[in-house]
């Protein structure tokens, strides 16, 4: 009896974990198959003005790129303060909101940052993309530094304050070093994480079909420009935003590859 | 003549009613090793732990009474306890090194570790940190075998090398005192054995402390030897006295193993 519910249920398992599998395939296979079909390298030189998206991507990368700027500092001097710093409940309360935002829908943290950035400076603009795209960034670095300094050994903090170093230098010093691929690998995942985000972006920086540098209004946007086509009743439309998925999820992918290899190399 | 005076010191953690340490008096001499022993939860690493005050990491604990450090320049003892400024905790840890359970390499080259303590200690002219690193080394018996690889990172070394680093890193300050919080119980028996032979060495430069589990290790390395139990300080004698000739019944039957 015992031998059979242990079959039934190995059995079962298998089933879901394959159903689950063959919709990620499914997903892969169509997106390889609609998007490598639209696939073409002058996709990269032209704009979307002219039938390309190398004026989204690039906008794309700037927008994640600069949310990182704001948000891997904040996210890691939170951390940082949570770990080595905090005590009792202000810190938890530090910890538990953190934990809150992480799981905030996306698409609220881009209707905040439209009241507070968007409505007063009288547009949407790269500036409030990046915001959002940072805000959406800050609570996971504070978890993956938390977390990663928390598996520091004491003793390691101990052996430096015992040699007569501060605190602050103990922990710029040693402690971080410790934990640097840990939060390494953190931050990057989180970066794959907001370069793939739509939502955020969709009333904040929205995007453009002109390839441009000036944060200060509407910036281009691969994922909102993904949304926008699929809308569109063209065929070829919708062709440009298979080609666009592919080459995002391929980018996503790369950068999820590159973290677990860094890992996998350094410990 | 003693480096460091304890004077009727007690000590309460932080968050609990009764004492850890209760009144302990006990002389660390001058170029002599000192070992602590007794069964777990007797106190001896709360003490050791008080003498470089690295309690103070967490906050919340309670001092009373008075632990004195001779200052080799003056001549003059100065309570430890009254400590209160930043400069003056980096000073006192610089006089007083620890080693700890565990070896606790800096994630760095096994070069930057021994000069750590050396840079905060405010020595950056080039040729010193290398003259001192080297003399460090040399002094912890383990020039030779890093000499060629000094630029690669300390977590490479074994376990044993781990921790004759991090006796190098203490040294290469030129510490009063050195605190040794078990440093041999995460080794094996031959590490063990350089470790013993090098603390013995050391002691011509540096007066030390030793807890230890291992009244073995206390018996071969130790010119004196604190027996605790509970908080208290039951003995406190030349080690062959306590070994051969314990004065108290406690002390008696902790080294010949009938409890503890």
């Amino acid at each position: 009896m015992r031998l059979l519910i242990n079959k039934i249920f190995l059995a079962l398992s298998i089933l879901s974990a394959g159903v689950g599998l063959a919709f990620l395939a499914w997903i892969l296979i169509t997106l390889f198959m609609k998007g490598l079909s639209s696939f073409h390298f002058s996709l990269f030189l032209n704009d979307l003005i002219e039938g390309g998206l190398r004026n989204l991507i690039v906008g794309q990368m700037i927008l994640a790129g600069l949310a990182s700027l704001i948000g891997i500092p904040l996210g890691m001097t939170a951390g940082i303060y949570i770990q080595e710093y905090g005590q009792g409940r202000y810190a938890a309360l530090i910890r538990d909101l953190s934990d809150i935002m992480m799981s905030a829908p996306s698409i609220v943290i881009g209707a905040f940052v439209y009241a507070i950035v968007v409505v007063p400076m009288g547009g949407t603009s790269g500036f409030a993309g990046a915001i959002a795209l940072a805000i959406m960034m800050i609570p996971v670095v504070i978890n993956t530094t938390d977390s990663m300094l928390s598996l520091v050994p004491r003793e390691l903090r101990e052996a430096g304050i015992a040699l007569g170093a501060s605190k602050y230098k103990v922990i710029i010093d040693i402690v971080i070093k410790a934990a640097k691929v840990g939060i390494m690998t953190g931050i990057l995942l989180a970066f794959a994480r907001i370069i793939g985000e739509t939502a955020p972006l969709l009333f904040t920086s929205e995007t453009s079909n002109y390839f441009s540098l000036n944060l200060g209004e509407s910036f281009p946007s691969l994922t909102v420009s993904i949304y926008d086509l699929a809308n569109e009743p063209e065929e070829s439309s919708r062709d440009l935003a298979w080609a666009a998925s592919f080459i995002l999820t391929v980018l996503v992918l790369i950068i999820n590859l590159t973290g677990r290899f860094i890992t996998r190399n350094k410990k | 003549m003693p480096v460091m005076k304890i004077k009727k010191f007690s000590f309460t953690y932080s968050g609990v009613e009764h004492p850890s340490l209760k009144s302990i008096t006990l002389p660390i001499e001058k170029n002599k090793i000192t070992a602590l022993i007794g069964p777990s939860g007797c106190g001896k690493s709360t003490l050791l732990r008080s003498m470089n005050r690295i309690h103070d990491l967490y906050p919340g604990n309670k001092y009373d009474g008075k632990i004195e450090l001779l200052d080799f320049e003056t001549g003059k003892y100065q309570n430890i306890l009254e400590i209160k400024k930043e400069n003056e905790f980096i000073e006192l840890r610089q006089k007083v090194g620890m080693i700890f359970q565990k070896p606790t390499p800096f994630p760095m080259s096994i070069f930057d570790n021994v000069a750590y303590g050396l840079k905060i200690a405010g020595i950056k002219n080039k040729s010193e940190l290398q003259d001192r690193v080297e003399a460090a080394l040399k002094g912890s018996a383990l020039w030779k075998e890093v000499h060629d690889r000094l630029d690669k990172s300390a977590m490479g070394l074994s376990g044993g090398q781990q921790q004759r680093l991090c006796i190098a890193r203490a040294v290469a300050v030129k510490p009063e005192v050195l605190l040794f919080d078990e440093p041999t119980s995460a080794l094996d028996p031959i590490s063990t054995g350089a470790i013993e032979e090098l603390i013995v060495e050391l002691k011509k430069d540096v007066s030390i402390a030793i807890v230890t589990h291992n009244m073995q290790q206390a018996s071969r390395i130790s010119d004196y030897t604190a027996f605790m139990y509970l908080g208290d300080l039951i003995e406190y004698d030349k080690t062959e006295n306590i070994f051969l000739n314990p004065k108290e019944k406690q002390t008696e039957d902790y080294i010949t193993g009938r409890f503890g």
